[in-house]
């Protein structure tokens, strides 16, 4: 019965999302108060019927409700409870609930504080976003409904793919559904600003707390996702260049680009049509990121719907979207004047080549993403494009990036003397060389990956560093102190994101450049050399989970005679969805994780085990953290609350991982 | 003696494989090394976007194996590479080549980099014309201007 209503639900708030996508529109063009103010309830209501669509299907879950086709196909009644409520978005048909949900929560968070929006814009805003939830809604209802029952049901389900039960991945979608759907807010704003025909500082400000807001959560579910793949897939590595990583990252980057050239909207009148664009590719680029990921065109560990009717209607979605944005931006990009007047060396031109960079770096994944499909409907070349393509034009961008950044940061708006702007971070390129020289000496005969990313990462942390102590102004330390504590929370903000780009970069440069790996067949009780340390191993035996058995095996890492850790890496079996998985046996720490990973039994006696050390692997997402929370920081500056509206609850509840 | 070496651990291989088993490692640490930069760029055709390095497959194991014979045979790296590519196609490269239409796929960042930077350039130079800066302000404007002045 309340599976029943579940799908009822679902039914009228497609029906309410018809009539805020129309309404408040006409509304709008009319001038018609009454019409227009029918856009805040709709996007009220919408939300409550969604959310209880969304609890519907979790109560099918949680009770393992089998008649349930979804639940039957995903679920079993030995899966640890955790894994029932996570399970509901563990697959196509849940997702696109949760997708839908989120999508409402952001309509509804824009219609309760956007109370201070010109009463047209927000009601245009909604409409949008009313628009992007029919589609949705209309996408899920006709092809993908999870609420269908099944006439005969099963004793017990088949259970979830054993690598999502993991708490890892169990909240990478979540946020990342959290960033994609963030986006289509900006894109609602692009395009009601357009229908508007104006766009102004005060725009400016409005778009960039929601795509920040976006933006943060996107930092956060990528990074739990590559976390999942370090210490779930057991090779140690953390980033795979996947078609679907790939689709997540694309987002990524557009926002990170329209996050800055939203800054020049709103400090100085220009780039605004750039802008627009931005906003409207961006969300493109989301819906694009869903069509790779749920029509399975292009194969992947992630698609687990391959289903072409499924596709075909994700990309009329994204035509109609794109081509209605796109046309309409054709026609009214030119109304967007832009106001302010800069010399080339200046904050703005700097910010133009932030937004250069970030988009022809998401082009280079864009294109390498979807060559294959391309050469193979296009050229019949079936070809694979793969990380070392992806390395080769990527990484270029990166340290383009990082060399710019510290300066740009730190030019004045308008007009900037180049001289005097170099002149505080003159000591900070001689720290940077000395860092990078120092990494030099200490690693022999390696590649100069290892040192020049930590020049980077030394020159871009330690530039943002001096970009705050030059916010402090002139005169004693106290005052410089003091000055600093009443900064805005946004400068906060920009220094703790751009230091944790820095850490970032150095992680991932260190990590990939002087990663040691050892393979070898042990014998239970030898113990063999890894880099600084002895490993022993001590036992393999079998042990019983609760939906697995596993191999688990007993390694204990020592260090001149005194134990360090004590590991134990299992391969798991999974027997109702017939999968293995492994599970590395990790010891973190600041400086460095000794990752082992437990294989096959060897004819001769003994097991296979894979060894690694991974320098300063953890600070690549304590870099992502420090992104997110600059952020966070700069959503709760008061300059978004007192002009945009009060919009920054949702900020104070940032985890910090 | 190596040649035996790979042929008894072919006809030994246990019958799941895992990534990189110890008994397919080369004794000579060059050699073992270069084998493995060449498997990092070759694709386990039956898996979903995995190198033959960090696949469990067993096809992949052959690849491996088949990699590290030929190098032990005293091929080159472009020589074992061809004679892999000869036999599997194009598709098993990750690292696509640079050759034909996939001159496109390299091309497109740069072009479109200079692009850019041209519009940026052209952009920017527009944006910081002298001249530019008063005549901001509409015929309203100026007239309101004038209004406030007077008093």
């Amino acid at each position: 019965m309340i599976v029943e209503l579940g799908h009822f639900a679902l039914v009228l708030a497609f029906a309410v999302a018809i009539i805020q996508s129309t309404v408040p529109l006409i509304g709008a063009h009319r001038r018609w108060s009454g019409w227009m103010a029918v856009a805040e309830p709709a996007a009220t209501t919408q939300l409550l019927l969604i959310g209880f669509s969304f609890a519907a299907l979790t109560w099918a879950f949680v009770t393992s409700d089998f008649s349930l086709r979804l639940v039957t196909l995903n679920s079993h009644t030995l899966k640890p409870m955790l894994y029932k409520i996570t399970g509901v978005w563990g697959n196509h048909e849940g997702s696109l609930l949760l997708w839908a949900l989120i999508l409402a929560l952001f309509g509804a968070s824009a219609a309760w504080f956007g109370g201070n929006l010109p009463p047209t814009l927000r009601a245009r805003v909604l409409a949008v976003q009313g628009m992007v939830g029919v589609a949705f809604l209309a996408f899920m209802l006709f092809t993908s409904n999870p609420f269908l029952r099944l006439a005969v049901p099963p004793l017990d389900g088949q259970d979830l793919n054993p690598l999502l039960q993991d708490p890892g991945l169990a909240f990478h979608p979540p946020f990342l559904y959290l960033g994609y759907v963030g986006l289509s807010m900006s894109f609602s704003f692009a395009v009601a600003a357009l229908i508007e025909g104006r766009v102004d500082a005060a725009w400016g400000r409005w778009v960039r707390p929601w795509t920040l807001a976006a933006w943060v959560f996107l930092t956060i579910g990528i990074a739990l996702g590559s976390w999942w793949a370090y210490y779930e897939l057991g090779w140690g590595g953390f980033w795979f260049w996947d078609p679907v990583e790939n689709a997540s990252f694309m987002p990524w980057l557009l926002a990170a680009a329209l996050l800055h050239s939203a800054i020049v909207v709103e400090k100085r009148e220009a780039l605004k049509s750039w802008t627009i664009l931005l906003a409207i590719l961006a969300f493109g680029f989301s819906l694009i990121g869903t069509f790779i990921v749920r029509s399975g065109v292009i194969t992947s560990v992630h698609a687990f719907a391959n289903d072409p009717e499924r596709g075909v209607f994700i990309l009329l979605i994204l035509g109609v979207f794109m081509g209605g944005a796109l046309t309409l931006y054709a026609a009214r990009a030119h109304l967007m004047e832009a106001k302010g007047v800069f010399s080339v060396v200046s904050r703005e031109s700097a910010l133009v080549a932030n937004n250069l960079l970030l988009s022809v770096s998401c082009l280079v994944v864009f294109v390498g993403t979807l060559w294959p499909l391309f050469a193979e409907l296009v050229l019949d070349r079936k070809l694979s494009v793969g990380p070392p393509f992806f390395d080769a034009a990527f990484t270029p961008f990166v340290v383009a990036m990082a060399a710019l950044l510290p300066l740009g940061s730190m030019l004045p708006w308008k007009r900037a003397d180049l001289g005097r702007a170099m002149r505080p971070l003159g000591g900070i390129l001689v720290l940077s060389l000395a860092c990078g020289v120092l990494a030099w000496t200490m690693q022999t005969g390696r590649s100069a990956l290892g040192p020049v990313g930590v020049l980077l990462a030394a020159w871009v942390v330690f530039g943002a560093m001096a970009d705050l102590w030059q916010r402090g102004g002139r005169g004693g330390i106290a005052s410089r102190l003091d000055r600093l504590t009443r900064l805005p929370r946004a400068d906060w903000g920009k220094v703790t994101a751009h230091i944790g780009f820095g850490v970032t970069v150095f992680a991932v440069a260190t990590v990939t450049a002087w990663k040691t790996e050892d393979i070898r067949v042990v014998q239970i009780g030898e113990t063999y050399p890894l880099g600084p340390y002895a490993v022993e191993l001590r036992d393999v035996r079998e042990v019983e989970g609760p939906n697995y058995t596993s191999t688990m095996a007993e390694l204990v890492v020592r260090r001149d005679g005194a134990e360090v850790a004590t590991l134990t890496p299992e391969k798991r079996i999974y027997p109702v969805a017939g999968m293995p998985t492994t599970e590395a046996g990790i010891d973190h720490s600041l400086m460095r994780d000794v990752y082992l990973v437990i294989g096959e039994p060897q004819d001769g006696g003994g097991w296979a085990v894979r060894s690694y050390i991974e320098p300063f692997v953890n600070f690549i997402w304590i870099g992502c953290a420090l992104m997110a929370l600059g952020g966070g920081l700069s959503l709760t500056d008061r300059r978004f609350r007192v002009a945009a509206g009060a919009r920054a609850p949702r900020a104070a509840a940032l985890p910090a991982e | 003696m190596r040649r035996l070496a790979l042929t008894l651990a072919l006809v030994l291989a246990p019958l799941v494989a895992g990534a990189v088993e110890p008994d397919e490692v080369l004794a000579d640490p060059a050699l073992e090394a270069r084998a493995r930069d060449l498997s990092q760029g070759l694709r386990c055709l039956v898996c979903r976007n995995e190198s033959i390095d960090e696949s469990h497959a067993d096809l992949a194991r052959d690849l491996r194996l088949l990699v590290r014979e030929r190098l032990v045979a005293g091929d080159t790296d472009v020589e074992a590479i061809d004679f892999i590519v000869a036999r599997y196609g194009e598709y098993v490269l990750l690292n696509p080549t640079t050759r034909g239409s996939n001159l496109i796929l390299w091309l497109a960042a740069p072009a479109m980099l200079g692009a850019g930077g041209l519009i940026a350039a052209f952009y920017l130079r527009r944006r910081s014309a002298p001249g530019m800066a008063p005549a901001d302000l509409t015929e309203a404007e100026r007239g309101r201007l004038a209004d406030l002045m007077k008093d």
